[in-house]
């Protein structure tokens, strides 16, 4: 008989020591790729994560042009030491599909239209692979796309959240994803109250889902937080307000 | 009216509620104002504008820009302008407009690799920027030394009405010439009053969002102290315009009001 552990204790922490809607550890870093126009590094929990952004600039090939907008193209990718056992370097089935969600999930906030038979180049690279990598990687990259100077409506902050030992809880961890019962990344433009990115791994009844769904929100309004602070220190130093001459 | 003050800002924060007109770098959304990026928020007589801190180059027409011969047709030359489009510079342009293909080299005006300043004639979104060298300062920069700085720290390196860029001149002996697209190309007589001005330039690129910059740049060129730092930058221009001509990048207008108000910026 295989015996399931319990993820969560009597005291109501979880494996990590985290309570329920407690978010991993987050720490953002702007500019740290300088060859890129914008770049950031995340640490979400154990997740190590680069973002670089390039561009707007010149499409190759010249056919993927559009004439009305820009072309945005994201690649999500892994590194072979990012895990315990070794991954293949080559874009796996899982990558292509998060290459994906996150262009779709970057899109709505960037103002694409303003940059006509232009394209950016959104690179994520996972250095440390932990729970919710995606999500940190949407957070990451969307602040890089801030710090490359592109007309954004909003920044994205993403953050997951599911449902472990019959309980909902914030900010899933890579035990918790892999043992627990749903996972539901989230993200979300707090400025529009629009979510850009829902996606679900498991079953999760409508009371479960909705709570799920104002955990996450939560969660990403969090982040949302520690990207300003992150892009504010990079800009502007310590001082967080403009100082008026009276 | 409500009152605006002017503050820092990143993607979607919201600048100001009411009925304002939108300028640039920000998004009208009901009837607040939200910014686009990261940068300065303020409220002018004509609406409400960000001055961003980042950002690669787009083109404007009438920006004059450095920019480099990468190719030609028979027709026209094809500029790298350091943007996400590159550039045309018709060949009727140069040689006039009895320009004849058959007849003209275009290798001998303007060869590949060339360096021009030229002014931006005519863009939009649906075409690519065409260039034109037909006017005072325009066109092939015979020799000096070339550096890149961000597009956005332009106006921060060419001052108020042109004084950091004087300012750099006169202590280095040096001719600078700046684009729009962020290229500078610096010509001197000796090789120290070079090295001189670049250094003066990196520093001005990294650190143009900090307070008294003008007074550092000036401790690192050796430039004497007067009694009011505010004075140095109006005796000096005379002075400049003997050297060599002085500095052949004319900073618009917008250019000016721009840099005015990111040193304002500064200052507070």
């Amino acid at each position: 008989m295989v015996q399931t552990r319990s993820l969560i204790d009597e005291h109501g922490r979880r494996t990590d020591g985290r309570t329920m809607d407690e978010l991993r550890n987050v720490k953002i870093q702007v500019g740290i790729v300088k060859n890129a126009d914008g770049s950031a590094y995340i640490e979400f929990g154990k997740n190590r994560i680069i973002a670089a952004v390039y561009g707007p600039r010149e499409v190759h090939p010249k056919h993927m042009a559009q004439p009305d907008r820009c072309v945005l193209r994201c690649r999500y990718h892994m590194s072979p030491f990012s895990t315990d056992t070794r991954k293949n370097p080559a874009p796996s089935r899982r990558e292509v599909e998060i290459s994906k969600v996150m262009r779709e999930a970057l899109e709505p906030a960037l103002m694409l239209e303003d940059y006509p038979r232009a394209a950016i180049d959104v690179f994520v690279e996972v250095l440390q692979a932990d729970g919710g990598s995606r999500c940190a990687g949407i957070t990451a990259a969307s602040v890089a796309l801030a710090d490359a100077g592109i007309n954004m409506r909003d920044i994205v902050p993403a953050c997951a959240a599911g449902k472990v030992d019959g309980k909902i809880v914030l900010d899933i961890n890579d035990v918790e994803d892999k043992e627990g019962s749903a996972d539901m990344p989230l993200a979300y433009m707090p400025h529009l109250e629009r979510v850009t990115l829902l996606q679900l791994d498991g079953i999760l009844n409508q009371e479960e889902f909705n709570e799920c769904l104002d955990k996450a929100l939560q969660g990403c309004k969090m982040i949302y937080e520690i990207q300003r602070r992150a892009l504010i220190q990079k800009y502007f130093g310590d001082e967080q307000e403009l100082k008026e001459e009276s | 009216m409500q009152e605006i003050k002017r503050k820092y800002v990143v993607p979607g924060d919201r600048i100001v509620d009411g009925n304002f007109r939108p300028l640039s770098n920000v998004t009208k959304s009901g009837n607040s104002i939200f910014a686009t990026r990261i940068g300065i928020a303020e409220a002018t007589r004509d609406g409400i504008k960000v001055i961003p801190l980042s950002g690669v180059y787009i083109p404007r027409v009438n920006d004059v820009v450095i920019g480099k011969i990468i190719d030609h047709s028979s027709l026209s030359w094809q500029v790298d302008i350091r943007s996400c489009f590159s550039a045309h510079l018709p060949a009727q342009d140069v040689f006039g407009r009895d320009f004849s293909p058959a007849r003209d080299d275009m290798n001998k005006q303007l060869a590949i690799g060339d360096l021009v300043t030229a002014r931006i004639m005519a863009f939009d979104r649906t075409r690519d920027p065409m260039l034109t060298i037909q006017d005072k300062d325009l066109g092939k920069i015979p020799r000096g030394e070339f550096l890149k700085i961000s597009a956005t720290r332009v106006p921060r390196l060419i001052g108020k009405r042109g004084s950091m860029i004087q300012t750099i001149e006169q202590a280095t002996q040096t001719r600078i010439l700046i684009g729009q697209n962020g290229i500078v190309v610096v010509a001197g007589r000796s090789a120290e009053g070079t090295q001189l001005a670049i250094r003066a330039i990196r520093m001005v690129e990294e650190e143009a969002h900090t307070s008294n910059l003008t007074q550092r740049i000036k401790t690192l060129l050796n430039v004497p102290e007067p009694e009011s730092t505010e004075t140095i930058s109006e005796q000096a221009s005379p002075e400049g315009q003997k050297l060599e001509g002085s500095s052949s990048s004319i900073p618009e207008a917008e250019e000016q009001v721009q840099e005015e108000e990111l040193e304002k910026g500064d200052k507070e």
